[in-house]
C-alpha cells in the first residue's frame, strides 16, 4: 500500500507571538517551527499502517526551504521519501491554492490512502485534507482515531461530538484526516536520523498562485471576554491571596 | 445571487442544537445586509423539523428530503447541498461548525470553487469574518475575495440560539436527483466506548491539567492539589492523548462539558477545543507560564508563573486553610 501524507510545518505551540509590520500575519524571524501535531499522529498512523500492511510512505510539505527540516524529522522516524513543493508564497494562497498544490502532485504519485492532520496549530481552517479529497474525486472521512485494512478498502473509526464515535467503511484510494491520540508517537532513533539522509528529497516548483478565494486582512490580539485580576507575588504569597479568594469570594474552602 | 441561506443539521429527527445558534447567526448577517433569510433541512422524515422552522423569521424552509440521506454521509449531503444552492442561489451559506459540517462543507465550497471561512467567533459590517488563529493567541479578519456564494461556519456558542427571531416561513420540498453509486461511505452506527464512569459535569470543584506539566510523573502534584480542595481531577486533550490520564477525565469539545464552581486550569493554555468545555465554570482560575495563553481571557484570577512552584505552594496553604 502506497500511502501519501501531507503534513505542514508551523510555529512551536509557545513560541512568542509578535505581530508583523504588515499587520497580516506574525513576525517569522523570532520564530522555531515544527511539525503540525495532527500531522505528526497522521504520519504515526501511515507508519504503523506500512509495518502492517507493507508497502510504501511518501511524506510531501509545501512551503519556503525552512520545510525541509520538517520532511527530514519524517524521513528520521521512517518514512521512504519526501517531496517538497516549494513556495515561498504559501501566505497568499488560501485552501483551495494550498490542496491544488498538493493535489498536482497527489495526482502524479496515484497513492492507494492519502493521511493528513484534521487541522492546523497556526490557521486551524481543518479543510485542506476535504478539500484535496474533493479535487482528487476520492472519498475521504475526517477525525479519524483508528484505520483498518479490509478486503474492500478500509474501515476507519471516526470521532464524533461528546465521547461518541462511527466506524466509516469506504472504498480504496480514500483520504483520511487523523485526529490526535490515536496512537503514540515514535521519536527518530540514531539509526533512523542516519538513514534519513540516504533517502530521496524531492523538489518540486509550485506553480502560479491563483487569486484567492478568501483574504486574510489583518490579526490582531484578541480583547479578554473576562477581566482577570492577575495575582502577582512569590509562591508563598500567590498561593495565600489564592487562598483568600478560595475562602472569600469563590467559597470552596 | 442573493439572500443567506443557512444549513441545519440534524440526526435521526433531533436538532444539533448549535443549528439555531447558526439560524441566529445567518438572521443577523441577513438583517445586517438587508437580504432575505432561508433555511434548509437535510435528510428524511424531517417533517416536523421543517414544521418548527415555519415559525421563524424566514423567507423560506428547505425540506431537502431523499431516501439516501437517512444517514449523513459526506457525499449524499456535499451532493444535495450543491443541487439546492444552484437553484437558490445564496450569496452567504451559513452552517453550524459542527464536527459533521467539518466533514462535508470544504468539498460543498470547492464545488463552488470556494473556501469556507470556517469556525467564525464573529460577523462585522463589510462584511468582515473573525477568525481565531494560533489556537487562539490572535484573532484575524477574514473577507470573501471573488463572486460566488460566501460559506461561512460558525463557532460554538458565538451566537445565542434564543436570538432566534421567530415568524411565518412556507416549506418547499426539494428532492434532489442522488444515485445510490454517489455515495462510497458506509457509515455505521453510532457508539460509545465503555460508560463513563467520572462524571465531571457533576462536580462542584475541578483541578484540571494540561501540557504545561511536561510529564506524567508530573501529574502527582496537580492530583495533591485536587485531594487538598476535595475536586475532581480533569485534564486537556494532549494529556488524555498521551495516556496520562484516561480519556474520560477530558474536558472540552471532544470530552465532557463541565459548569463547576470553580475551575482551576493549571498548565493549560486555553485552545479552543478547550474552552468550549468550561467557559461555562462560574469561577477560572488559571496558572500558566505563558501570559499570553487564552486561559486567561476567559480566568477571573490569573497567576503567570511556575506551575512546579505555585501548585505545590498552594496546596500547602489550602491544606492549612482548612486546618
Amino acid at each position: 500500500m502506497k500511502i501519501l501524507v501531507a503534513i505542514k510545518q508551523v510555529p512551536e505551540r509557545d513560541a512568542q507571538i509578535n505581530i508583523a509590520d504588515s499587520g497580516r500575519w506574525i513576525d517569522e524571524s523570532d520564530v522555531n517551527y515544527t511539525i503540525n501535531e495532527p500531522d505528526a499522529y497522521a504520519l504515526e498512523e501511515a507508519l504503523q499502517l506500512k509495518e502492517k500492511n507493507g508497502g510504501e510512505v511518501v511524506v510531501i510539505c509545501a512551503g519556503p526551504e525552512r520545510v525541509t527540516s520538517t520532511l527530514r524529522e519524517a524521513l528520521a522516524k521512517g518514512a521512504d521519501r519526501a517531496i517538497h513543493i516549494e513556495s515561498d508564497d504559501i501566505g497568499e494562497r488560501d485552501t483551495l491554492g494550498v490542496a491544488e498544490m498538493l493535489a498536482e502532485v497527489a495526482k502524479a504519485e496515484a497513492p492507494d490512502l492519502i493521511l493528513t492532520g484534521l487541522q492546523s496549530d497556526d490557521l486551524g481552517l481543518g479543510q485542506t485534507g476535504v478539500v484535496l479529497a474533493e479535487l482528487l474525486g476520492i472519498p475521504h472521512a475526517t477525525i479519524i482515531m483508528q484505520v483498518e485494512v479490509t478486503d474492500s478498502g478500509l474501515k476507519v473509526k471516526r470521532e464524533l461530538e461528546d465521547g461518541w464515535f462511527q466506524h466509516v467503511e469506504m472504498p480504496l484510494p480514500a483520504l483520511l484526516t487523523i485526529q490526535s491520540g490515536g496512537n503514540k508517537l515514535r521519536y527518530a532513533t540514531l539509526m533512523g536520523i542516519k538513514k534519513a539522509k540516504t533517502k530521496e528529497t524531492r523538489t518540486v516548483q509550485a506553480g502560479a498562485a491563483a487569486s484567492p478565494a478568501i483574504t486574510l486582512e489583518r490579526v490582531y490580539l484578541p480583547k479578554k471576554q473576562k477581566k482577570t485580576e492577575m495575582l502577582t507575588g512569590t509562591p508563598a504569597e500567590v498561593a495565600a491571596k489564592l487562598v483568600e479568594k478560595l475562602k472569600f469570594e469563590v467559597r470552596v474552602i | 445571487m442573493s439572500g443567506v441561506l443557512v444549513l441545519m443539521e440534524q440526526r435521526g429527527g433531533v436538532w444539533n442544537r448549535m443549528s439555531f445558534e447558526a439560524l441566529a447567526a445567518g438572521q443577523q448577517l441577513a438583517a445586517k445586509l438587508g437580504m432575505e433569510c432561508s433555511a434548509a433541512v437535510i435528510g428524511e422524515g424531517i417533517d416536523a423539523l421543517c414544521a418548527e422552522l415555519a415559525g421563524k423569521k424566514l423567507a423560506k424552509v428547505f425540506a431537502v428530503q431523499h431516501a439516501l440521506l437517512k444517514d449523513y454521509t459526506s457525499d449524499g449531503y456535499v451532493a444535495a447541498a450543491e443541487l439546492l444552492i444552484r437553484q437558490t442561489d445564496p450569496a452567504y451559506v451559513v452552517l453550524p461548525h459542527t464536527y459533521q459540517v467539518r466533514d462535508f462543507a470544504p468539498a460543498l465550497a470547492t464545488r463552488f470553487k470556494q473556501v469556507l471561512i470556517s469556525d467564525v467567533i464573529a460577523i462585522h459590517d463589510g462584511p468582515v469574518f473573525v477568525r481565531q488563529l494560533l489556537q487562539g493567541k490572535l484573532n484575524a479578519d477574514y473577507k470573501q475575495a471573488d463572486a460566488g456564494p460566501c460559506f461561512v461556519s460558525v463557532q460554538a456558542g458565538t451566537f445565542r440560539a434564543e436570538a432566534v427571531e421567530a415568524g411565518a416561513a412556507s416549506v418547499e420540498n426539494f428532492t434532489p436527483q442522488l444515485e445510490a453509486g454517489q455515495i462510497r461511505n458506509k457509515p455505521g452506527e453510532l457508539f460509545r466506548e465503555a460508560a463513563h464512569t467520572v462524571d465531571l459535569g457533576a462536580a462542584s470543584v475541578i483541578v484540571s491539567v494540561g501540557r504545561g506539566i511536561g510529564e506524567q510523573e508530573n501529574i502527582g502534584i496537580v492530583e495533591e492539589l485536587a485531594s487538598a480542595l476535595g475536586a475532581e481531577l480533569a485534564a486537556s486533550r494532549p494529556i488524555c492523548d498521551n495516556g496520562w490520564l484516561p480519556m474520560e477525565r477530558q474536558v472540552g469539545s471532544s470530552g465532557q462539558t463541565v459548569s463547576p464552581k470553580l475551575y482551576l486550569a493549571v498548565g493549560i493554555s486555553g485552545a479552543i477545543q478547550h474552552l468550549v468545555g468550561m467557559k461555562g465554570s462560574k469561577t477560572v482560575i488559571a496558572i500558566n507560564k505563558d501570559e499570553n495563553a487564552p486561559i486567561f481571557e476567559v480566568a477571573d484570577y490569573g497567576v503567570v508563573g511556575d506551575l512546579f512552584e505555585v501548585v505545590p505552594a498552594l496546596t500547602k496553604a489550602v491544606l492549612a486553610a482548612k486546618g
